[in-house]
């Protein structure tokens, strides 16, 4: 079961660090968000892009998970030498997460 | 009061703005077209030509509202004014003659603090003094709602500013018409939770939403932009006009309540620090959703600035491979420029995109695509050259070569303290007869 089956997610950038907001489609995965989809899977899931550290604040007010990863935009918007400068791919480049393999 | 949002970014589309003005029956209208690099680029201009630099969309966006909005007494409020507000107001003021309307505009400056920012302090990124960056262009302020209250005041039907936060412009009209305080912290923080939910416009209502299959959007070609009913406490309802395509859900508002916020806790902004624990968003209707909850803490003492400076040039070139084998010679070509240009010292980054499809085979077609920062026209020119001699110096089929350099303006932050940044309103008024 991929990430994308269960939930949806958008990026937004500052800087050279994107933010990751993930929401189940239903509120009461929100559980199984919290238990599988932890900051160090999503390091180790989108290490390519990331350099940085990647923090999780737990939102149940809102059934959200929000990632702030520093260091995931090569050096920011405006001197980044990726096609997408914006980092706008990472949000679904996370629901590609494979929830069944345990290696991240 | 019911205010709107006409748009995001400075490339949005004009005609759900039009629509708004003319049927939401709305208070306010903003219009949010400033990001973080928009306003050096204005400066770029600026610099070419002292008359320029507001935003380049603004005479055909403003044909096209000014009417509308004059006509349904909606006050406009924008930051189209970029590195250059007055001269954005002095347009704004001979079209509406032009078009053969009253009205008044009020010009906010004083985000422009190039003169007053030390070089050598620390940028916030990277602790590095600001002009070891490179050439330092460009600084302005990110003003709070402080800074439009006096134009506000005035009286003035167009409110055109440079560099203001981005919920600031929502929350100054909301704080004018509702009469809240600027230290009335639960309000204040109720007013940047609907100015962020807005700022950006059509995602809200369904823009950058769509998921064919998974997260579909109703009329996505018709997409409306929201408004928000917005009651004096500061709860408010997030909604668009029934008959345009979009949707607004929870579903779309929860993406956009996080939306570039690194820190839920304490999302910092000039007016207010802004926490989302408490936020709760609940369908209240076909797509109307009610928000509420926001908790403020004080606003931070000092202000953030974004810094232009010179970054130097961006090459950027790519060829395309197609058929059998296509993804193997794509990655030939770019080990083949990668080895060319080695001795060059540029930063250079070589991707081969769309080489495998969805299930993993081989894609039909791919692209190479080189990119790289050299320090001047010449030297990024080497790097489209190697690109270019690919045609008959590289692997088998490539074909569809495109080149392109352009000067960067880098952007890094710093902080200034409030008493360093003096605002100032300009009052631009057509009488009707004047014209």
């Amino acid at each position: 079961m991929l990430l994308h089956d269960i939930a949806h997610c958008r990026a937004g950038d500052k800087g050279d660090t994107s933010t990751l907001s993930l929401f189940p489609y239903r509120d009461e995965d929100f559980d199984l968000l919290v238990r599988e989809v932890t900051a160090d899977r999503v390091r180790a899931h989108l290490a390519d892009h990331v350099v940085g550290e990647v923090l999780r604040y737990e939102l149940p007010n809102l059934c959200a998970l929000q990632f702030t990863c520093r260091q995931a935009l090569d050096g920011g918007v405006t001197t980044s030498l990726a096609l997408d400068t914006h980092g706008k791919a990472l949000s679904s480049r996370l629901l590609s997460l494979d929830l069944r393999r345990r290696d991240g | 009061m019911r205010i709107g949002s006409g748009a995001g970014f400075a490339g949005d589309r004009i005609e759900p703005a039009v629509d708004l003005a003319a049927r939401a029956e709305l208070d306010d209208l903003v219009l949010e077209c400033l990001a973080e690099r928009t306003i050096a680029l204005g400066q770029q201009r600026k610099l070419r030509d002292s008359a320029l630099g507001y935003d380049p969309r603004l005479r055909a966006r403003f044909e096209r509202l000014l009417p509308a909005a004059r006509e349904h007494g909606v006050r406009i409020v924008t930051n189209m004014g970029a590195a250059n507000p007055l001269a954005a107001g002095i347009l704004t003021r001979d079209l509406l003659a032009e078009l053969g309307l009253r009205g008044k505009i009020a010009v906010v400056t004083g985000d422009d603090v190039l003169d007053r920012l030390d070089p050598r302090i620390p940028a916030l990124e990277d602790g590095i003094p600001l002009a070891d960056h490179g050439a330092v262009v460009s600084a302005n302020a990110y003003l709070g709602a402080e800074a439009l209250l006096p134009a506000l005041d005035t009286g003035a039907d167009v409110v055109l500013t440079g560099r203001v936060a981005d919920p600031s412009l929502f929350v100054a009209p909301l704080a004018h018409r509702l009469g809240w305080e600027l230290d009335d912290l639960s309000r204040i923080a109720a007013g940047t939770l609907v100015g962020h939910l807005l700022e950006c416009a059509g995602q809200v209502t369904g823009g950058y939403f769509a998921d064919p299959g998974v997260k579909d959007v109703p009329g996505l070609a018709e997409l409306g932009f929201p408004f928000a009913e917005v009651a004096a406490d500061g709860t408010a309802t997030i909604g668009k006009l029934a008959d345009t395509g979009g949707v607004v859900s929870t579903a779309t508002v929860r993406e956009q309540l996080l939306y570039e916020v690194t820190d839920p806790t304490g999302y910092r902004t000039p007016d207010v620090v802004l926490d989302f624990r408490g936020v709760r968003a609940e369908q209240a209707g076909a797509d109307r959703v009610r928000i509420s909850g926001a908790a403020g803490r004080a606003r931070p003492e000092e202000l953030k600035a974004s810094v232009g400076y010179r970054a130097g040039y961006r090459a950027e070139c790519g060829i395309s491979y197609a058929g059998p084998n296509a993804a193997r010679r794509a990655q030939l070509a770019a080990d083949v420029v990668t080895t060319r240009l080695r001795g060059t010292g540029l930063r250079i980054r070589a991707d081969v995109l769309g080489a495998f499809g969805d299930s993993g085979e081989p894609a039909d077609e791919c692209r190479l695509r080189v990119a790289a920062m050299a320090p001047d026209p010449e030297a990024a020119d080497v790097v489209c050259h190697e690109v270019e001699a690919l045609y008959t110096n590289g692997p088998a089929g490539g074909g569809g070569v495109r080149a392109d350099v352009r000067e960067v303006i880098g952007i890094v932050s710093a902080l200034i303290p409030r008493s360093d940044v003096e605002t100032r309103v300009t009052v631009l008024e057509v009488d009707g007869a004047a014209a």
